[in-house]
């Protein structure tokens, strides 16, 4: 009888597919895929220290790749994905202190760490841009 | 001189508690300056070529620094896998993509390393 019970669809709680997105649910799930995206990151800065340690042509083989438009469109968002991990991280450390909990603080913070991941990714490119001459 | 009590809050059922939300939050403050060094680095680097990439490499300071930031970046990176992956993995693949993470993890800081170590001392 019990197996019947457990093999019955049960209703369930209201999830994210019934919810509307709304600011701190987007940040919340965009800060886990960040931090899923930038660990792919940080496979690339071993793959990156290791052709180095190669030597000039693999180095070169892997320059290559990264100045290639797929390449650059793959940094572009890892720099971005990177920054709003970062923002969003400090935003989590802050609230660890028990800081910033009320509902317009929330939504303040959240809106900076928006406005400070595009302006800090838009930054780093112009810079690098620059640099290039 | 602490209670029975004070000394098993927070330890939970495996003895070891909040130790690993800890080490997230300590490799999270370490990375806040040297992930920024690193980009503000790489940025200054763009368009340079190999030699004047490994000479900065080479120098004492951004070897430490480089090693430095690999351990931080693959211990945070373990932790936020791990949590990522008891939260949405719920089959007995769990316990193995768990070691699958930890391992590699620790296999691409050692290479990291290695490799950092090897430019720093090489000719």
């Amino acid at each position: 009888m019990s197996i019947h019970t457990a093999k019955r669809s049960r209703p369930l709680s209201p999830n994210v597919q019934i919810y509307r997105p709304q600011l701190t649910s987007v940040l919340s799930i965009l800060n886990r895929i960040t931090g899923v995206a930038v660990s792919g990151g940080a496979v690339a800065l071993v793959i990156w220290l290791v052709t180095a340690a190669a030597g000039p042509q693999a180095y070169d083989v892997l320059q290559g790749a990264i100045a290639s438009w797929i390449g650059q469109v793959v940094l572009f968002g890892t720099t971005f994905a990177f920054f709003l991990h970062l923002c969003g991280g400090i935003r989590h450390l802050v609230w660890d202190t028990v800081h910033g909990f009320e509902l317009r603080s929330i939504y303040i913070s959240g809106w900076v760490v928006v406005a400070a991941s595009i302006v800090l990714t838009s930054a780093a490119w112009v810079i690098s841009f620059l640099m290039k001459g | 001189m602490r209670s029975s009590l004070a000394r098993a809050i927070g330890l939970g059922s495996a003895r070891e508690g909040v130790g690993p939300w800890w080490a997230e939050r300590i490799s999270a403050v370490a990375l806040i300056p040297l992930t920024l060094w690193f980009a503000a680095s790489i940025i200054a680097h763009t368009g340079s070529d190999y030699t004047t990439f490994v000479a900065w490499l080479r120098t004492p300071l951004v070897a430490t620094l480089m090693i430095l930031l690999v351990a931080a970046v693959f211990h945070h990176t373990a932790l936020g896998l791990q949590v990522v992956i008891e939260d949405y993995v719920h089959s007995g693949a769990k316990f193995a993509a768990v070691i699958a993470v930890r391992l590699g993890c620790l296999a691409l800081a050692i290479a990291g390393f290695v490799a950092t170590l090897r430019i720093a001392f090489s000719g």
